[in-house]
């Protein structure tokens, strides 16, 4: 049966060879060569495309043609490249780059250049600046959205435990903007709304508390502590190291900013925990790790904690007033989001 | 270099960090100027109108309640003065026939004689506008006369050289269909040219237009944009519509005499702080907390012409109003031992080789630098839609 289709295939296809440079020679006078012509070799006349063919299934067939003719010429480059690679041996030049769309990042005017004064000194009298300067030292209210289901209680339970010095509670129905007085007059210098929808947490409000800046996020891929696998023991007491990646803008060294005022200055090394927060392409990833020297140069680490990714929506400046407020930044998907080669943070 | 290049700079910027920053489209830089050789956050600047002179001074009011001058021909400040009485930042700026009018959050608007003493004298003039101000602003065409608003704060139109009493005071609009009280929130108020109209934007998404001279003290036309509070406002050139921005960076442009949108510009990513649009040439300078100055072209085609990243986040801003932004002198600069009026005339003259007609321009320089403004908007090919 398949080889009488495969034949037949292949008479249609000699059938075609044989019929093109007829039909080409019927469309244009000036055509030679279609008379004295092996089946197979076919000359078209030049200008001809295959999508003239109006034929969808002679056309498919002589797509499907040109394809694997397109694909043995791509292997037989790459075998040609690979030989004269190994013929040259230590002569041969570098193997040249992959493009990503991480490596062809439009460059972003606003990345900060350590030495720029100005900016430093944006940065040292910013409304961190009270952290920064050993001033003020963290402590952080946790909450959640209007009646949290499950999964939302044990996220904001299990962040508890890796942020130190934070506490949880139950939003009882409580507008923001009335918690917000109260949590400043007690010291709080940090609040965290977990929002939630339809029983999974999707967003994070994080407002720093005297009068400084309040950033929304969406968040994702939440994956509470039974759910890793391979995972650690429960995080300890000790405070953990931070680690923030890759915040080169300016509006990535505020939000960078933000996560370190989170946690205390001074880590404990003798718990050998660490929390990332690792920007790539906008969206932050935060895991939660125990790390072990085994050597010198090997180390190995364990999975803890929760895990979620975070992705920037605005960032108020002052605290959380989503009306009224002003924003330093907003994110606009369709003026923002039409490169995407191009990254904010 | 840069000081001596001050005059050129198309844009001039006020920062939250104390800096004043000078931009020249034409080169694509950006010159940081400050008082004190370091930027200072106490010296925030809130407020920045033009000083006596045509162009040829700034002065800028600090959130510090000082009033520093600074010369674009020299490229240096020039003294400072200080403004004290009532609370909060400056909300509005102006100077007239040598004296200074300043007026703060708390509602004390005062006029200071403008003498380059530091030491602070007796005001001239003070006045009560009432608490909650966010801005006064000054009518070109009677330099005497300005108005205010804020919030809770209604929009009342003072004239300096008369009573103590407001010109006209205006009346919040009926309650709305539940019966409630409309809050007043004005941000921003512009006057009208050719009339006595003013334009108020609010901080609940409201434009409206106030005429003194009708007999109600309603406005007269209202226009709604967006969700968010409307921060700054400005006129056109050709009078006809004003361009606002709220505090999630978006601009639009709205009609005055119908009340519609005509069209939104993007780019702003972040709380529009400062909004001006140039006299004559259809572009418009918006500068806000995303640390970024944008000129756009409103009309033929609306878009973005430039972008330029200054470091600290900008809280106002002044539009040079020359005409001539693409010409500039290749010749070094002559040295400031000549007087100001002087090198304007011979820099004109320079300039004016080719283009339009002027006689005496020394003489219309210094007689009214906004009546020269109005005959610009006049010339064809300037108010074409």
């Amino acid at each position: 049966m398949e080889k009488a289709g495969g034949s037949r295939k292949k008479g249609l296809k000699r059938k075609r060879a044989a019929e093109e440079p007829q039909e080409a020679a019927v469309v244009e006078d000036g055509a030679t060569d279609s008379g004295g012509q092996a089946p197979k070799a076919t000359a078209f006349p030049p200008g001809f495309s295959i999508s003239e063919i109006k034929n969808k299934q002679r056309r498919h067939l002589m797509f499907t043609r040109w394809k694997q003719q397109q694909r043995k010429e791509k292997l037989a480059t790459k075998k040609k490249l690979k030989k004269e690679r190994e013929a040259l041996g230590d002569k041969a030049p570098p193997k040249p780059i992959p493009k990503t769309i991480d490596n062809q990042r439009v460059y972003d005017e606003t990345t900060v250049d350590p030495n720029d004064e100005e900016v430093a000194y944006d940065e040292a009298t910013d409304e961190f600046a009270s952290y920064f300067n050993r001033q003020t030292s963290p402590k952080i209210l946790i909450t959640t959205s209007d009646r949290p289901h499950g999964r939302t209680v044990r996220l904001c339970e299990q962040l508890s435990t890796v942020i130190p010095n934070s506490h949880v509670y139950y939003r009882r129905g409580l507008a923001l903007k009335r918690i917000i007085p109260q949590c400043i007059s007690r010291d709080f210098t940090d609040l965290i709304v977990i929002n939630e929808d339809r029983k999974t947490p999707n967003g994070l409000i994080l407002s720093h508390l005297p009068n400084g800046p309040t950033a929304h996020f969406k968040m994702s891929s939440v994956r509470l502590r039974k759910e890793i696998k391979r995972k650690g023991k429960d995080p300890t007491e000790h405070v953990p190291e931070i680690i923030l990646n890759n915040f080169t803008t300016r509006l990535g060294h505020s939000i960078g900013r933000m996560f370190a005022s989170l946690f205390p200055h001074n880590p404990q090394f003798i718990g050998r925990q660490v929390a990332t927060f690792h920007n790539q392409r906008d969206y932050i990833f935060f895991r939660f790790h125990r790390y072990i020297f085994r050597s010198e140069k090997k180390v190995g680490i364990q999975e803890l904690g929760p895990r979620f990714t975070l992705k920037l929506r605005s960032l108020q400046k002052g605290t959380f007033d989503s009306k009224y407020g002003e924003y330093e930044w907003v994110h606009k998907p369709r003026e923002m989001d039409t490169n995407r080669r191009k990254f904010h943070l | 270099m840069a000081a001596a290049g001050a005059r050129w700079n198309h844009v001039w910027v006020g920062t939250e960090t104390g800096i004043l920053k000078g931009v020249n489209l034409q080169r694509k830089q950006a010159a940081n100027f400050t008082a004190a050789g370091q930027p200072r956050r106490e010296e925030a600047v809130s407020a920045l109108c033009w000083g006596a002179g045509g162009e040829t001074q700034i002065l800028m009011g600090c959130a510090d309640r000082t009033v520093r001058r600074f010369s674009t021909e020299e490229g240096r400040f020039q003294g400072q003065r200080h403004c004290p009485g009532g609370e909060g930042t400056f909300r509005g700026l102006a100077q007239v026939d040598g004296t200074l009018i300043t007026c703060v959050d708390s509602g004390i608007l005062r006029v200071w004689r403008d003498n380059d003493k530091e030491t602070s004298s007796d005001p001239l003039l003070e006045l009560r506008v009432g608490p909650g101000v966010c801005r006064m602003r000054q009518d070109p065409a009677h330099p005497h006369v300005v108005a205010t608003g804020g919030k809770e704060n209604a929009l009342k139109v003072w004239d300096l050289q008369g009573s103590e009493e407001p010109v006209f005071r205006a009346k919040n609009v009926r309650n709305d269909w539940l019966d409630l009280r409309v809050p007043i929130w004005d941000q921003d108020i512009q006057f009208l040219p050719e009339s006595q109209k003013l334009v108020t934007c609010t901080g609940y998404h409201q434009v409206r237009v106030y005429d003194p001279a009708s007999p109600q003290r309603r406005p007269v036309l209202e226009a709604t944009y967006g969700e968010y509070p409307l921060t700054a406002m400005t006129l056109t050139p050709g009078g006809n519509s004003v361009i606002v921005g709220n505090t999630h960076g978006q601009l639009a442009e709205i009609d005055l005499r119908q009340g519609r949108l005509l069209g939104c510009l993007k780019g702003l990513a972040g709380s529009v702080r400062g909004l001006q649009c140039h006299p004559s040439k259809p572009l418009l300078a918006s500068c806000g907390l995303d640390r970024i100055l944008r000129v756009h072209r409103i009309r033929n085609p609306r878009g973005l012409e430039h972008k330029v990243y200054l470091k600290s986040q900008l809280n106002c801003l002044l539009v040079s109003g020359r005409d001539n932004w693409e010409d500039e002198p290749q010749e070094p600069q002559e040295p400031s031992q000549l007087s100001s009026e002087d090198t304007e005339a011979d820099e004109l003259w320079a300039s004016l080789e080719a283009a339009a007609k002027r006689k005496l321009p020394d003489l219309e320089r210094t007689s009214g630098a906004f009546q020269t403004r109005r005959r610009k908007k006049k010339r064809p090919g300037s108010t074409s839609p």
